[in-house]
């Protein structure tokens, strides 16, 4: 599914320049759940930001469900993003005037599906993170753990080929990680490909394979036993 | 582009964020409107001018004569120049090209009385054509005609405020006044748009004046009326030839600056016009500079709306807005509501400048029926909304820029 060969990425900081990601090889199969783990300035965001198309690499290759990512126009970038990604922020990013279905309905928007199968499709995701009866809800009227299942749902909305997921559960307490977890895990045993970006360890092993990242380089790179969140789950 | 989605997803932002569409509506409509009352004021001020300088027909020389200055022919200076009634016959006959018509006019102060009842009024001595030249309108009876003229008559056509203050309601026509010891039969009543003086007139024929003063041929001052369609410059051609007529008639050096004097109204119209002209230039120039200062303000809400809404953009890039679309919606949203905020302006503007036009502002303020081509409002109004496309456009290009990741940092 994923595919990254020999992966530069640097930052110009003035007349320095910043080597964040010194050669990184990946790759994915459908139907993985990967945490990417890594303490700050590992480098970790920055390689979701690129998986995400959210940034261009400098040197190596990229390619996304056997398509070549590499110098894309904006336009383009916009049209394999609203494709081929869903998005899941540490800060939920949804839109603050809108409606949980208005912001579950938005990729869909921009994959110009017809108003009334954008709700209805919006309702059905609501539906599946359980929070059909919240539809018509501003986010500033739903809680930490609700928004971000908002914003899953928004994330699964475009069917995506790939959930990217930064830092989920950064912004949450342990009971709706756990809840936020359970989610995103039983997204994953629909068959869906799921990259989470954490630096909790207890967060880490309920994927199904971690990648440890350090100095921009993985260091580490192991299949886990996953732990079921649904078991902290009431 | 233009799909119904589109247009949808622009009014739910729209609606979801009123205290800035009001803002920048509220620019907009107000620019406008102060652009179509500021128009329109200098519109009512030129009206003022022209109305002022309307009262008299626009195609008229006022002849006088004068006291020579300069020794001519062996002539003295210092001689009284007088026009005689055959001076009218010779201009006539002289320049059938030019003239339209042509009038004597004898003005003389006199006790007017009817009954108890007097004052004090001028009397004017003229011929028929006068009725045009002074642009004077009939309410009942008639003017002075050719017999009147040829006969004699002792006959008068009185002002409006004449008649109110004489006559006190009675009906005039038909009745005898004195004026100055004779007494005259009233057979018209005028009214005139050049004010209350003007109707305080008394119009009778030019030779009964000289009958009453000794039988002479003496005429004060000519007023005479060229052809329009011989146009400004043929008017001004017109008055050379007619000096230089008059001059050699009367023998007069040329060069005497006080022999005859020529008032040429269609000049003085023209001065008149212009300063009118100019000062809605600069009246046009300020309301200008509104619409600048609108367009700044637009351009100024739509950085910071792009500002404000950085994240938003943000967000929506990372779901798959493509630039195009980004820069579509902000925008689409610009000119939306700088359509419907500068045509809301134009109309209250309009609708302004048609309720404050009356009496008041005619009289203290000099200006008369203020109002605004529609053509210019709409013209001035689609320059905005195409201003605000314009001011909209630079602040959603740096949207449709923004990095989602820089964007989404954006805390």
């Amino acid at each position: 599914m994923i595919e990254i060969k020999d992966l530069h990425k640097s930052y110009k900081m003035g007349s320095n320049s910043l080597h964040v990601l010194k050669g990184i090889n990946f790759s994915c199969e459908a139907g993985e759940l990967v945490a990417i783990m890594g303490s700050s300035g590992s480098g970790k965001s920055t390689l979701l930001n690129i998986l995400g198309m959210l940034d261009e690499l400098d040197e190596g290759s990229y390619s996304l469900d056997n398509v070549p990512i590499k110098n894309l126009s904006e336009t383009k970038a916009a049209q394999y993003r609203n494709k081929f990604l869903g998005f899941v922020f540490q800060s939920f990013n949804l839109i603050n005037y809108k409606s949980a279905m208005e912001n579950v309905a938005l990729p869909l928007y921009y994959q110009r599906v017809a108003r009334k199968e954008r709700q209805e499709k919006a309702l059905k995701y609501l539906e599946q993170v359980g929070l059909k009866e919240w539809a018509s809800h501003l986010p500033s009227e739903l809680s930490g753990g609700q928004k971000q299942r908002v914003a899953i749902a928004r994330a699964m909305a475009a069917e995506p080929k790939v959930l990217l997921a930064d830092e989920p559960t950064g912004a949450l307490d342990s009971t709706t990680s756990y809840e936020v977890m359970d989610l995103i895990q039983k997204i994953n045993d629909d068959g869906n490909t799921i990259l989470v970006v954490t630096h909790e360890e207890d967060i880490a092993h309920m994927c199904k394979r971690i990648v440890h990242l350090k100095d921009g380089v993985i260091v580490e790179d192991k299949k886990v036993k996953q732990v079921r969140a649904a078991q902290y789950v009431q | 582009m233009f799909s119904r989605d589109t247009w949808k997803e622009i009014f739910e932002t729209i609606r979801k964020n009123k205290l800035r569409t009001f803002l920048t509506g509220f620019t907009v409509a107000l620019g406008i409107f102060i652009y179509v009352v500021l128009f329109g004021m200098g519109n009512g001020l030129k009206n003022t001018f022209a109305k002022f300088f309307n009262d008299d027909a626009q195609n008229v020389f006022f002849v006088f004569p004068g006291r020579t200055t300069i020794p001519f022919k062996g002539y003295k200076a210092n001689r009284q120049i007088e026009f005689e009634n055959d001076d009218l016959e010779d201009i006539t006959e002289n320049f059938p090209m030019f003239l339209e018509y042509i009038t004597p006019r004898i003005s003389r102060g006199a006790i007017v009385s009817y009954k108890e009842e007097y004052d004090n009024y001028t009397t004017r001595a003229v011929g028929p054509a006068h009725l045009f030249a002074e642009k004077t309108i009939m309410m009942k009876g008639r003017y002075i005609n050719e017999t009147d003229v040829l006969k004699k008559t002792k006959y008068a056509v009185i002002g409006r405020l004449v008649e109110r203050d004489l006559f006190k309601g009675e009906e005039s026509i038909g009745k005898f006044i004195d004026v100055a010891g004779s007494a005259f039969k009233v057979i018209g009543v005028f009214q005139d748009d050049g004010g209350d003086n003007e109707e305080r007139n008394i119009y009778i024929p030019y030779t009964t004046r000289q009958l009453i003063e000794k039988n002479n041929d003496k005429i004060d001052q000519i007023i005479l009326a060229f052809k329009p369609e011989i146009g400004y410059a043929g008017a001004m051609a017109f008055e050379g030839k007619l000096d230089k007529f008059i001059r050699d008639k009367k023998i007069i050096s040329p060069e005497d600056p006080n022999g005859i004097f020529i008032r040429n109204v269609a000049d003085q119209f023209k001065q008149n016009q212009q300063f009118a002209g100019v000062l809605q230039t600069i009246v046009s120039i300020i309301a200008f500079a509104v619409i600048i200062s609108g367009m700044i303000g637009i351009g100024n809400i739509m950085v910071f709306m792009v500002k404000e809404r950085t994240k938003e953009i943000g967000i929506r890039k990372a779901l798959g807005a493509t630039p195009k679309r980004v820069t579509n919606g902000v925008i689409f949203e610009a000119i939306f509501i700088t359509t419907i905020s500068g045509f809301v302006g134009m109309i209250i503007g309009i609708a302004v400048l048609r309720s404050i036009g009356g009496k008041t502002l005619e009289d203290d303020y000099f200006i008369t029926n203020p109002e605004i081509n529609t053509m210019n409002a709409i013209f001035v109004t689609i320059l905005l909304i195409v201003i605000g496309a314009v001011a909209g456009y630079l602040p959603a290009r740096r949207a449709a820029k923004i990095k989602p990741i820089v964007a989404l940092r954006d805390e």
